[in-house]
């Protein structure tokens, strides 16, 4: 049952996603919501199917259940296949022992024998983490055409945030010449964006190598990448140009979700040629009352707005009582909004309900933190919820 | 007990022409996102039927298309699932017994192997040309415990925006809901009961009905099955009491995809969480409405671009509405494109229609200006 595939594509999704807090509670960060009706690892798996990559292993670990029922068997992304598609790879136990994934490098050297099965010759990395549409197809073109042993997708970011990113220096040729995590004072703009081709067979070799070394954390940025070039090894940095989001943060995830907003929005998700798909419910259509106002913002189905919407992204089943407003917020699934309450510069996440005349947040012109709810939360009739406010239901 | 169900999908496309053209009735869009065949299936997937026939006549390309393999309605099983069941026509001249149907019975008989196979002990049977959320397995126990012959979903219409504008099955119902009497023809609104066409019956009995059907050439399901037996045998009534709106003409269409903009109308569609209303994904992105966005009353499917006032209307995904246009009363199907400063009300446009700068456009409630599938104007 398992034909040969050229590459085998390994999404490591089992990030707790520590610094969105509220958000990761209860799932981990690639299944948090995005666009409204889109959740973080609809990216790269649609990207995969786009791409023509019909094979991922989707690594996980942290908090699964969500994540694992909302990849299921596939279908959104046309990845429910019987040679190849989409399989969920959890840690497990082993003839000689039974361990958690310790890094990223060790959980795709404990599922070589996936990659195996299908007598891979190349291996594409990814992570969950990351809002950007690319052609996979094109990066694995370039890795073989240049012979590399690895190749790192590079972004150029502006030089005062390069010491946020793992920075690659990089010859004229594209040959990276050294790679420094999180530089003080970076001497290059080309930043990694965590995706990865491998030559199959140094990979293993590579990995072999990291998991025999008791002193290694396992990591591809700390310990993988550096060996290789070590050693040597031919390692290219793939130039992307485009939207490309790391959301591992609050502000961040918040100005993606902006950035779908305005006219000419640098973020699209209109684009039919490159469509991200996403998993759905049976919503019904959304309605807009007759004295309600919805004023640059994205809706999705089954969302009743009877109050004010302006600058919002709003998930699927959100209901905004009348005379409620809700401001520059990011708004997930199934929130209810009760009437006269006030919503600014906010997140919630699923199934928040915040109370008839109750306060979140204070807008964004007061220069305030952003405020966030987690799945679940209550805020009672006429409560007010500073801005900054992190709050999870236990 | 297991129940099967089979839907037609054609009886009724002469009723709206104007949308039947390319299509079946079945696959006539409806309510932003359905089509009107989402409702039987979704009502019989709901009420655990999962071995669904539904029977073709022409025009079902777009029906095949919608359907897939059913997965949408998690109906895609080994066992069961949906089947579609095109007609079984000789193609030469003087086909005899295998011409194209031309009523329900001959449509049934075309069926017959889906009868024989199904393996069901009851059969429910639907039409597609009435949005109605019901829950069929209260029909199907109600009919069993009844030990009755058949049962027919009744709906008694007391309310005066019910306008037939063609013959439907009018009954009279006696005691202990048994029906006395049926008249097919165009009731006076108000006060009269009709049959929903959605019925109840064991599948011997369905197999007799229709062997009997083959031997005696009987040609109406009505006359010769409903009418003729109803001294015989006991034939009962299971009065529906939530929304039903039954659509016969183009002005019907338009009248009860408005009446979705009434709250409970919608609370009683799509506001039951265990009877939801399944659909064909497609995959749109949200609805974006940009600065200058005025909607007001308005019922709206995914992935749509509103930059101009939208009031009073129904849109269906992906339609474009320019700046500076106004669009009232109006239904607008997938894909439809309205440019800038556009003024539309009461317009119906099908598929693909695009509306150029500057066009105004005007129908009536009574008689909404329908524009064809793909036109420009």
């Amino acid at each position: 049952m398992f034909k040969k595939k050229e590459c085998v594509a390994m999404l490591l999704a089992g990030g707790q996603g520590s610094r969105l807090y509220a958000l990761t509670q209860k799932t981990a960060k690639p299944a948090v919501s995005f666009g409204g009706k889109y959740r973080i690892i609809d990216f790269p798996l649609s990207n995969c199917i786009n791409s023509g990559f019909d094979t991922v292993g989707v690594l996980t670990q942290y908090q699964p259940l969500l994540l694992n029922d909302y990849i299921g068997n596939g279908l959104p992304w046309d990845l429910d296949r019987t040679f190849g598609g989409v399989k969920i790879l959890p840690p497990y136990q082993g003839n000689t022992g039974a361990d958690w994934y310790k890094g990223t490098a060790n959980a795709i050297w404990q599922n070589m024998e996936f990659i195996n099965r299908y007598d891979a010759k190349y291996v594409l990395i990814l992570s969950g983490d990351h809002i950007y549409k690319m052609d996979y197809d094109k990066m694995l073109d370039f890795h073989k055409e240049s012979g590399a042993d690895c190749t790192i997708a590079v972004l150029d970011v502006p030089l005062e945030e390069a010491s946020r990113f793992g920075i690659m220096s990089v010859n004229p040729d594209g040959s990276i010449y050294k790679f420094t995590e999180k530089p003080k004072n970076p001497d290059s703009t080309k930043a990694s964006m965590g995706i990865y081709v491998f030559t199959k067979d140094k990979l293993q070799e590579y990995l072999a190598a990291d998991a025999a070394n008791p002193e290694s954390s396992n990591d591809f940025g700390k310990n993988i990448i550096p060996n290789m070039l070590g050693a040597g090894e031919k390692m290219m940095a793939y130039p992307f140009e485009g939207y490309w989001k790391d959301v591992g943060t609050i502000q961040s995830l918040w100005e993606a979700n902006m950035d779908l907003l305005g006219e000419r929005p640098t973020l699209s998700m209109l684009d039919e040629s490159w469509r991200i798909y996403s998993r759905h419910g049976a919503e019904s259509p959304q309605f807009v009352g007759k004295d309600a106002k919805v004023i640059n913002s994205s809706v999705t189905a089954g969302c009743e707005i009877l109050g004010t919407v302006k600058n919002c992204v709003l998930g699927s089943g959100v209901t905004v009582e009348e005379g409620a407003v809700v401001e520059d917020s990011v708004i997930f699934e199934n929130v209810h909004i009760g009437r006269g309450a006030k919503v600014s510069y906010a997140i919630l996440d699923a199934n928040v309900k915040v109370g008839a005349n109750a306060t979140v947040g204070e807008s964004r012109e007061s220069g305030k933190e952003i405020a966030v709810l987690g799945a679940d939360v209550t805020v009672a009739d006429g409560e007010t919820v500073p801005a900054g406010a992190m709050i999870s239901e236990m | 007990m297991t129940v099967a169900g089979l839907i037609f999908s054609n009886i009724h496309d002469a009723n709206i022409p104007e949308m039947t053209r390319r299509r079946t009735i079945a696959s006539i869009p409806y309510g932003c996102r359905y089509r009107l065949v989402d409702f039987p299936l979704s009502n019989m997937v709901n009420s655990d039927i999962t071995n669904v026939g539904i029977i073709t006549h022409y025009n079902y390309q777009s029906l095949m298309d919608h359907i897939g393999n059913g997965k949408d309605w998690d109906l895609a099983r080994r066992s069961g699932g949906i089947k579609l069941l095109p007609p079984f026509v000789a193609a030469y001249e003087n086909a005899g017994a295998n011409k194209l149907y031309e009523n329900r019975l001959e449509a049934l008989m075309g069926a017959v192997n889906f009868v024989n196979r199904c393996g069901a002990d009851y059969i429910v049977l639907s039409d597609c040309d009435a949005i109605i959320n019901i829950d069929l397995g209260a029909v199907v126990e109600d009919h069993v415990k009844s030990g009755a012959y058949m049962t027919i979903v009744t709906k008694k219409l007391l309310d005066e925006s019910y306008h037939f504008s063609q013959p439907v099955a009018v009954l009279k119902i006696g005691e202990d809901n048994r029906i006395t009497d049926l008249e097919d023809r165009c009731p006076e609104a108000g006060n009269v009961t009709v049959s929903t066409n959605i019925m109840v019956i064991s599948r011997t009995d369905l197999q007799i009905v229709l062997q009997e059907a083959a031997a005696r050439g009987l040609k109406s399901f009505h006359k010769d099955v409903i009418a003729k037996n109803l001294k015989k045998k006991v034939i009962r009534a299971y009065p529906f009491d939530g929304w039903y709106s039954p659509i016969s003409s183009l002005e019907e269409y338009f009248e009860s995809s408005m009446r979705l903009l009434d709250a409970d109308v919608r609370r009683d569609l799509f506001g039951n969480a265990d009877r939801q209303i399944y659909t064909k994904i497609r995959n749109s992105s949200p609805t974006k409405y940009a600065e200058g966005a005025e909607v007001k009353n308005s019922l709206l499917a995914d992935g749509c671009v509103i930059e101009g006032t939208v009031e009073n209307c129904i849109l269906f995904r992906n339609v474009h509405i320019g700046k500076g246009t106004v669009v009232k009363n109006c239904i607008l199907l997938q894909d439809t494109y309205v440019g800038s400063n556009v003024q539309l009300n009461c317009v119906i446009t099908d598929k693909n229609v695009v509306i150029k700068d500057d066009r105004m456009l005007s129908g009536h409630q009574t008689m909404p200006f329908f524009i064809g599938k793909g036109e420009m104007v």
